[in-house]
């Protein structure tokens, strides 16, 4: 009985099935033709009438196909992902027509209508993008106003850092406890060399005579420093000792003769384009990462003024709009300087970015301290380590590992931020996009140019959280 | 009271600092001429500002123009708002579908919008997409709305006697609430439910129509209508002219804060465990009763509160309306209104104020919701 009736069904069915992959296949390939070849099957219809026909022979093919089981495979998935029901069909069709209506046009706009020889305006004639504008343009996107013969300082610097920064990976077993200190300390201060020397073109010689003077100094009077405190001596006096150096003892005339030593200075308004938003990215980074990670920790510390301190900063941070903070170090913050004391706009902006992150770093890694359980605190302070021992060998471990996907939004938050730089006068890529724009010689070209920024930036964003996504996986311990 | 040194070597160090830029401040003002105070305010502005939602001309005092800043900041957040969390549900809801197609789609969206920067999607719908628009005599219209590179033209409501309705409404939405609570008051004593929603629906359209229907306050439609300049140029007049600025810091608002939207609302959906369904059906709830009862109020226990942050970061996220020209608080006080006094630090410390008394409002309202929703385990 159950046999007959389940055959019946069956044979009922195929018939239907069948029609109903004619129908959908026949309103998607009329779509398809007109759209992609531009031969319209339909013309004698009126084009109201061939809407209802698209869509009505689509939506009768899926009500059609519709069954408990059928034996073809295809039409079972299809059925039990997008087919349940009518309105899934019915959105299931909709997305269909989409796709097959916009795909030729970003096929055409992107590569088959578009102008790719050529270096001048007149080469663009189709109806397409016109990509000769961004490879004729590409030099200022990528470097800014920064001189052509120069380039490859930035170049070099680059690939310099991008090994260094892969140096840490093939450590070996050694040296791996280092890898911390290497990133935390030795690397910036190693990037900030490069691009102060290299790409800035800072007075080389002055620099590291000062240098070497600074180090000889410190030594001499290190021997006389207590074990116990060497660690810290050295970390903070050379580095002094090099600052009070070089901009107060022989501030004056180390600016005449640092232009005579080292290479070329370039001015840091002249630097833009994509290596600018590599470097202010980068070192608010660098900078935003511990100072969030103090203020967080001052939140939560017992001691009443640090803990209101810390919350008016972070408050006062995370209340204002960036666009107002730059604005602010851009017209109000000179005001503060004593006279004649000048900040480099660069400088200013990579401070007040890394400020204002670091607010929702803050934030961020406050979280991961709230959800820690409180025996993990218990149970380091009953192995007699104080404050700093515990948070630095047990809390933060374990608190960072938690807030990762945080962090990296935070950090891609700051990479999207960062063209906002224009306020100040810094053009980065998307600047050197609205300047582009409006040359004279290439009206009209904004379309290109804001889309293969876009790219460029959906690139580094996409991969920074699939990264970080990794960094979870990687660091996921089960409790 | 414990370790009184650090924590005064914190406060001096701070005064320090306060004091050192303080100092400097006095002395480049007192250099330049300058002197510190508010009274720049009542001056008359004297100069234009391109889309004011209150009167406002030349003659306008610098407070005045504040207050037109502040309002379209106002404006475009708050529709801004409407939309982003319009699509962040939708798109969020469909990430969850079972349906392959949709869900990828709703997918690519988030990914694609969340991963480029705002400004970037500013500049591209003001200075990419909308340039592609016709001019004013070229264009065709769509139901009396015209979309031109000028302006979005549309019909417009002109009222007579506004404030009663408006007062009605106000009535009306209060007496839903009081409705809302006594009912649920019953309801809790006996047992019984009523249908509130209905109730309260019924209520916010009958009270307000009841002024339109007997005649106290009125409202015509207005069209906008072309009108030949010369022989290649031309413009609408009447109707309600919705400025491209607005358009593309509405459209970039909406899309890019609708994306995490919508990943706090999957988030939220995601977060409820599927036994709860189960419990709730095996009381005997109904499906309604089960997504109203059971479902919702977890769910956006999860939801509200990062939405709420996606919010903050719409509003602040409207400033960068400075960068297209769109007379945003920041553009009109801290760009225009900054140019013509030099007053900077008055200025500036005015615009921050605005947007940290925004946010510390919600904020405070944040605290509060959280400590009266939030779960009490253990």
């Amino acid at each position: 009985m159950i046999d007959r009736k389940f055959i019946n069904f069956k044979q009922k069915n195929i018939i239907s099935i069948y029609t109903g992959i004619f129908l959908i296949f026949l309103s998607l390939i009329f779509l398809f033709l007109k759209s992609f070849i531009n031969i319209d099957l339909l013309s004698f219809l009126p084009s109201s009438l061939k809407l209802i026909f698209y869509f009505t022979s689509g939506l009768l093919g899926f009500y059609l196909i519709r069954s408990e089981k059928s034996e073809i495979k295809i039409i079972d998935i299809i059925n039990k992902n997008s087919n349940n029901n009518n309105l899934n069909g019915f959105l299931t069709l909709c997305i269909l027509f989409l796709i097959i209506l916009i795909t030729p046009f970003i096929l055409s706009w992107f590569i088959l209508d578009a102008n790719f020889s050529g270096n001048t305006r007149d080469e663009c004639t189709g109806e397409g993008a016109c990509w000769t504008y961004v490879k004729v343009w590409l030099n200022r996107f990528v470097y800014g106003l920064y001189p052509n013969e120069e380039q490859w300082r930035i170049n070099l610097s680059f690939i310099s850092l991008a090994i260094l920064g892969c140096a840490g990976l093939f450590a070996k077993e050694k040296f791996k406890k280092f890898l911390t200190l290497y990133y935390v300390v030795i690397y910036p201060f190693l990037s900030f060399l490069f691009i102060y020397f290299l790409i800035s073109g800072g007075p080389i010689f002055f620099d590291f005579s000062y240098g070497i003077i600074a180090a000889v100094l410190s030594l001499i009077i290190g021997l006389f420093v207590p074990k116990k405190l060497k660690f810290y001596y050295f970390l903070i006096v050379p580095i002094s000792i090099y600052i009070y150096l070089k901009y107060f003892l022989f501030y004056d005339e180390l600016i005449e003769l640092g232009k005579v030593n080292g290479f070329n200075w370039v001015e840091t308004g002249a630097w833009g384009g994509l290596s600018l938003t590599f470097i202010v990215s980068f070192f608010c980074l660098i900078f935003c990462f511990p100072i969030g990670m103090m203020l967080a920790l001052g939140r939560r510390s017992s001691l009443p003024v640090v803990k209101f301190f810390s919350i008016g900063f972070i408050e006062f941070w995370r209340g204002v709009p960036l666009i107002t903070v730059l604005f602010m170090s851009a017209v109000m913050f000179p005001l503060f300087l004593p006279e004649g004391m000048f900040v480099d706009k660069l400088v200013m902006v990579i401070i007040a970015i890394s400020l204002f992150e670091a607010a929702y770093v803050a934030e961020v890694i406050r979280g991961g301290l709230q959800a820690l359980p409180r025996g993990q605190y218990e149970a380091a302070k009953s192995l007699g380590l104080g404050y700093w021992k515990m948070h630095i060998f047990i809390i933060l471990p374990q608190a960072l590992k938690l807030v990762i996907p945080g962090i990296a939004n935070t950090f891609i938050a700051l990479v999207k931020d960062t063209p906002l730089i224009f306020v100040v006068g810094l053009l980065e890529i998307v600047g050197m996009l609205n300047m582009a724009k409006t040359n004279p010689k290439w009206l009209g070209f904004a379309m290109e140019g804001y889309v293969f920024a876009g790219i460029i930036f959906w690139i580094i964003c996409y991969a920074m959280s699939k990264y970080s996504y990794n960094l979870e996986q990687k660091y996921k311990t089960e409790r | 009271m414990k370790k009184v040194f650090p924590q005064l070597l914190t406060l001096i160090l701070i005064f320090l600092i306060i004091g050192f830029f303080t100092f400097n401040a006095n002395v480049n003002m007192s250099n330049r001429g300058m002197e510190f105070g508010y009274s720049f305010l009542k001056r008359a502005a004297s100069f234009d500002i391109q889309f004011s939602l209150i009167e406002y001309s030349r003659e306008s005092t610098y407070a005045r123009a504040y207050l037109v800043g502040l309002l379209n900041t106002l404006l475009v957040a708050f529709s801004g708002i409407i939309f982003a969390t319009f699509l962040g549900l939708i798109f969020g809801i469909a990430r969850l579908s079972p349906n392959f197609l949709i869900s990828r789609f709703a997918g690519f969206y988030v990914e694609f919008f969340r991963n480029l920067p705002l400004l970037l999607q500013l500049f591209f719908w003001y200075y990419a997409a909308l340039r592609v628009l016709p001019l004013p005599h070229e264009t065709e219209g769509f139901n009396n709305f015209y979309l031109t590179i000028k302006s979005l033209y549309t019909p417009s409501l002109v009222w007579q006697n506004l404030n009663i309705f408006l007062y009605l409404l106000i009535f009306s939405i209060l007496l839903v609430f009081i409705l809302k609570n006594y009912l649920k008051k019953i309801q809790e004593k006996e047992g019984r439910q009523y249908p509130v929603i209905y109730i309260s629906i019924f209520i916010l359209i009958v009270i307000p129509s009841l002024s339109l229907i007997s005649g106290i306050s009125s409202f015509e439609v207005e069209y906008p209508v072309y009108k030949q300049l010369s022989k290649t140029s031309g413009t609408f007049i009447g109707g309600l002219a919705i400025p491209p600025e607005f358009i593309s810091l509405f459209l970039a608002l909406s899309l890019y804060t609708g994306t995490f939207i919508a990943e706090n609302v999957r988030a939220g959906i995601e977060g409820i465990n599927k036994g709860q369904k189960e419990a709730a059906a095996s009381i005997g709830l109904n499906r309604k009763q089960i997504l109203n009862l059971v479902v919702l109020p977890q769910a956006l226990r999860i939801i509200i509160p990062p939405t709420t942050n996606q919010y903050l970061n719409l509003t602040k996220n409207s400033s960068l309306a400075a960068a297209i020209a769109y007379p945003d608080v920041v553009l009109v006080f801290a760009g225009t209104a900054l140019m013509q006094t030099g007053r900077a630090i008055e200025i500036v410390s005015i615009t921050m104020f605005t947007y940290l008394s925004i946010s510390l409002s919600i904020s405070i309202f944040m605290n509060y919701y959280n400590k009266k929703f939030s779960l009490t385990e253990k």
